[in-house]
This record gives C-alpha cells, structure tokens and sequence, in this order.
C-alpha cells in the first residue's frame, strides 16, 4: 500500500464518490423508513424510474429543465398512488408485510418502466443540465490523481441536498409534523396531523431525492435497469449507518464505498477479482455482530 | 353435491387429526396424483413436459423450501437462489466424484451440502431478524453466486465455465444429458417432488413443524414454552436450504441438462421464488404448487395464450405485462388475501361444503 501513495489517493476518491452516491439511494430508505416504517425495497427502481422518465420525456421534445419539472409531477404522481393504493389499504400490517408489498411496487414499476421507455440503456442529459465534466488531474504523492469534475459535482449537490433535508425537517412545520410521525404515529394523529398527508409528502421527497440520485448516476454510467442491482447496495449502507438516521446513512454510505474500493484494489486480484459484488454485504454482517442498531440508529431493545 | 362430509364419522383420534380427514379429501389425491404419474406422459408432448411440467416441479420443490423458512418460520430470505446453486454444483462435484453412484441419489445428497451451507448464513439468524436478516441473505446470493464463477474447481476447469451434465443411467434408461427422454426425466422429477412434499408434509405437521410456527407467531412466548430457538430458527435453515438445493439440482440436471448456472441462479431467481410463495400462500405446502403453476405459467400464458385469443401481444410487450401484472398482483394478495391462493381454494372447499346453503 505504501509504495503507491498517489493509486491509494485515487482509490479512495472512487471510493468516496460511489459512497456518496450509495448515499443518495441510502437516504431515500431514511426519509421512508423514518416517517412511515416502511422498509422501501421500491427505492433503488425509483431512482431509475425517476432518471428514465426524465430522459424519456427529453427524448421526446421536452426541454431539459421542463423535463425536470415534469419528472418531478411524475414523482409526485407516484407518490399519491402508491399511498392510495398500497400503503392506506395496509395500515397497521406487520413489517415484513409492507416489506414485500414494496416488491410488488418495484416489479411494477419495472414493468410499467420498460413498458413506457423501452429497456434499452439510456445517455443521461448531462450536457443540457449543466453539469460539467472532463477531469482534474492533480499532482499528489508523485503521482496523478485524476478527478472527475461531474463527480466533485456529485459531492457538491449531494452535501447541499442533506443540508436541504436538514434544515426542512429541523425548522419547518411540515418538517417538524415528520418528526413526530416517526415518534409515534398515533400520538402524531392525536395532536391533528394527517398519517396520509405526511406519507405523501415523505414518499414525494424520497422521489426528489430518487431523482436527484438518478441523474447523478446516470451522468457517470448509462441509465438502465442494471441500478436496480446496484440499489440493493443501500442495504448494508443502511446496516452501517443505522436505518433512522441520516448522518447515518451518508457515513455508512462513504465507509462501504472506500471499503469496497480499496478491498476490490488491494484484496480482489488474491481472490480472483470481483469481490465488490459481495464485500459491502460481509462488512455490513460483520458490523451487525458488534453493534446491532448501527453507527447512529436508535437502540431498539428486542431480544430474540 | 358431492363434496359433503355427512355421515363420515371418525372414531380414533388419529383418523380425527389426519391431514385429508374428508374422503373426497383423498380420492381427489389419489386422482391428481393419477393424473400425473399416467395421463401427463400420455396425454403431454415433448414440449409440454419439458418446458411447463418439469419446471413446475423444480419451481414447486423450491418453493415448499422457502415456504419452511418463510411461511412457516417467519424469517425472510432472498437467497434462495443461491443455495438451489449449492444443490447444482454439488451434485455436479458428486457426480464426476463418483461417476458409479446412482445421479438420484447424488441430486439428494446435493442437497445436505445445501442445508449445511444454508446452516451457515442462517447463523446470523440468532441474533438478528427481519430486514437485517434479508441483508445476510442477500451477502449469501452474492457471495455464492461470485464463487459460481470464480472458482474454477466447481465446473471442473472447464474452459467454457458451465457445468455440463454428464450422461446417468436408472434402469438402464438415460435419466439425465442429452439422450433423456422428457418422459423419463419428469417420471424422475414428479418422484423426488412427491416424496420430499410428503415429507415435509410429515415435517410440518409434526413436532418440529409445530415449533417453527411458535417461532413466527411469537418467538418470545415460543422461548418460554421450551422451543429451542436455536434448533427451530436452524433446522428451519437447514430443511429448507434442503430443498432449495435438491430443486437447484434437478433444474440443471433434469431440466437445463447444463449451460451456465452461475447466471441462472440470479436474483430475479430468488425473487420470483419468494413471489411463488407469497401468492400461492405463506405457510401453506399446496400453496407452493398454486404459487409455482402461477408464476411459471404466466409469461408463457401471456406468450402465447393471448395472442390466441386474438390480442396481439409482442414477446417484449408480454414480458413487460409479466412485471406489471405480478408486481399488482402481490399487492393486490397481500391486502386481500393475504393466505394466497391457498387460502382461495380453502373457501372453495368451504363453500362446497354447505352448498347449496352459504351457511
């Protein structure tokens, strides 16, 4: 490790920018899984759903910024049906029930998604959003350490988007309304606050950030529904960081993508490569071992 | 009409708690099982078998063993796939092993090798449950999936990285490869399938089934009433890793007679196991066969079936529906019916009971 200082500085960027976006799709289980209880399985085909609904509407004439906006009616559309149809309908069901209900919305929305755009990979509209790119070589450590510019882009939204999320659940009165639905639902219904409201508004905000998260990655691969797989990475990030919290999750989310970087760069070749595929998963159940409820989750006594 | 129990009167409590207390319950039994064993093989051509029964019956036997963790232990699992993996490449191992060895008996054996490394990932188990166990299950399909293909020693070195079956013989008749009649390949299928449904049929009614069910409805109550944890929440991982693998097994042996097994034992493979189990019926073993017959049929049905009827319906456009439909239907059954189709045919059942009264 030491004789390559400039190949470790460059590993763990990659690392740290696949966190960060591990991150994103991390958050979006958070905000749900925060207000609601729900365990959405549905996020990672969100933020697919999201970046091909924005990419198919460009397609088709729309402008890009329009597209945005519109993509962001589509979100929110999906957020009102699916609190209509799924979540009302199962209210109060055990966990693991709403768990497997958020299946059914994932294969749904594979379906209608490849129905709708086509299951080809999709060119992300990069350019017409202006996110920048090319690269930033830097001299360190004797050697060059090449940045790409639309992934410090990502690094930048991504810290503006939690700060965003913090300040609108710390100070607004929407916000302050989530807060106490993730107390406790009934005293949040006795105090006036409307369950359905709030989980329309939770599931639209996971929908922003689902597009947000799709566009970022989309810059950097192609849109397609091979994130799906990816998504399932948000799980041991969730693990790591503890399924209530959102530090939580952008601290998990950059731990297993240096991780899983530096152990594919320095371990993989022992073993045949490819170990990223697996690796964030032992961490995660290696971590549970020691400290169940995560870096920063809420201590849930439950003894089995 | 002629679904009534009138006048059955059972005089020993063993006749009072058998699984097909109705005589109807067993004649009808007696006739599906007919069915299978002479009018499918009769009746059926090659394409028939091959490509909608015998997949039935892996699909089924992989789905009663997710049903034992799922259904009737309550621990969720998304790895399936990967143990039915584990029954593939052992019982391939096996057999260039001990090519004298009966392949029936190494598909079965294939499938301990499952259970143990089922056992394994199972472990966290006991300290964890519910969406962190989903994760451990998950590491499981990852890992084991990355070691199909990594790992040259499980397919033999081979150049291509598939495993390919090697030609058996049971009674003189090739069972398994290439010259294997699909008669003889789904007689050997619907007898593994039978057996291991009447086993767990044996298993689940018995002792430790009981305590797998005072596991999922309170674990803690379970506890105190002396259930083992440990052994329930294990056996519970090592029975269905079980049939998992003896199912993964007889779908490359019996049914895909080889190719590249690391990519057939995917996760959409684990998915669409644990859909069987959710529409068929959790906790259910009939609802296993319903849940497998629905989801197997339904591509094919939507293939094929439509167009027939004069839909016109492209190959993509069916398979798109496929999603839709199976992604609205889980929804659908879990805020309706949550028992599946098992709990349909149970009222069903009810109904005929009392016709033509409701009550």
């Amino acid at each position: 490790m030491v004789q390559a200082p400039d190949l470790l500085a460059q590993t763990i960027w990659e690392g740290l920018v696949s966190g960060v976006l591990y991150a994103l799709i991390a958050l979006g289980f958070v905000l749900i899984f925060k207000a609601s209880g729900v365990f959405n399985f549905a996020q990672g085909i969100m933020v697919v759903f999201a970046a091909l609904t924005l990419v198919g509407l460009y397609e088709k004439g729309v402008p890009a910024f329009l597209a945005v906006i519109l993509t962001l009616g589509v979100m929110f559309a999906l957020a009102v049906t699916i609190e209509r149809v799924v979540l009302r309908p199962l209210v109060n069901q055990p966990d693991i029930i709403l768990f497997m209900a958020t299946f059914g919305i994932t294969y749904f929305l594979i379906g209608f998604g490849e129905a709708v755009f086509g299951g080809s990979p999709k060119q992300m509209i990069a350019d017409q959003l202006w996110l920048p790119k090319g690269a930033i070589d830097l001299k360190l450590f004797g050697g060059l350490v090449s940045l790409q510019k639309i992934d410090i882009a990502a690094a930048v939204i991504a810290s503006v988007m939690i700060a965003a999320l913090a300040a609108f659940f710390q100070y607004t009165r929407i916000g302050r309304a989530l807060r106490a639905v993730a107390d406790s639902h009934k005293a949040a219904l006795s105090v006036g606050i409307s369950l359905n409201q709030i989980w329309v508004i939770v599931w639209f905000t996971a929908g922003i950030v689902a597009l947000i998260t799709g566009i970022m990655w989309g810059a950097r691969s192609d849109v397609s529904f091979a994130l799906e797989i990816v998504a399932l990475k948000a799980l041991p990030v969730l693990i790591l960081g503890g399924f209530t919290s959102i530090p939580g999750a952008i601290v998990g989310g950059l731990i297993i993508g240096i991780g899983e970087k530096l152990g594919e760069f320095y371990w993989g070749p022992l073993i045949g490569g490819g170990i990223e595929s697996w690796l964030a998963y032992f961490i995660a159940l290696g971590f549970l071992l020691f400290r169940p409820q995560g870096l920063f989750g809420d201590k849930i006594i439950e003894r089995i | 009409m002629f679904y009534r129990e009138a006048g059955q009167f059972k005089s020993t409590y063993s006749a009072d708690m058998a699984v097909f207390p109705i005589w109807q319950d067993r004649v009808g039994i007696a006739v599906i099982l007919a069915l299978a064993f002479i009018g499918v093989p009769l009746i059926g051509n090659d394409f028939f078998i091959s490509s909608v029964m015998i997949p039935f019956l892996v699909f089924s036997l992989a789905a009663i063993g997710l049903n034992i963790l799922t259904g009737y232990t309550g621990l969720i699992s998304l790895g399936t796939a990967a143990f039915m993996g584990v029954g593939a490449y052992a019982a391939y191992k096996l057999t260039t092993f001990f090519p004298g060895i009966n392949v029936i008996v190494l598909v079965l054996v294939s499938g301990l090798f499952s259970a143990a490394i089922g056992v394994l990932f199972g472990l966290p188990s006991l300290r964890i449950k519910g969406f962190y166990l989903a994760v451990a299950t998950l590491a499981a399909q990852f890992f084991l999936q990355w070691a199909f293909v990594r790992v040259p020693w499980l397919f033999n070195y081979n150049a291509s990285g598939a495993i390919e079956v090697p030609q058996r013989t049971l009674f003189g008749l090739p069972i398994t490869g290439a010259s294997a009649s699909p008669e003889t390949r789904y007689f050997v299928c619907l007898v593994l399938v039978v057996g291991l449904t009447w086993f767990a049929s044996n298993l689940v009614h018995g002792k430790l089934g009981r305590s797998w069910m005072a596991v999922r409805d309170m674990d803690i109550a379970a506890e105190l009433m002396g259930i083992k944890l440990l052994n329930a929440k294990l056996t519970a991982f090592a029975v269905s890793s079980f049939y998992a693998g003896v199912a993964g097994a007889m779908m490359i042996f019996f049914w895909y007679g080889g190719g590249e097994a690391a990519d057939v034992f995917n996760i959409r493979l684990s998915f669409n196991i644990l859909f069987m189990v959710i529409i068929g019926g959790l906790g259910s073993l009939i609802g296993s066969f319903f849940g497998a017959a629905f989801i197997a049929s339904l591509p094919t049905i939507l293939k094929f079936g439509l167009p027939a009827l004069g839909v016109p319906l492209s190959g993509a456009a069916a398979e798109h529906v496929t999603f839709m439909l199976v992604g609205a239907l889980i929804i659908t059954f879990l805020i309706v019916e949550p028992h599946g189709l098992a709990r349909l045919w149970q009222i069903g059942k009810q109904k005929l009971r009392t016709w033509p009264f409701p009550y």
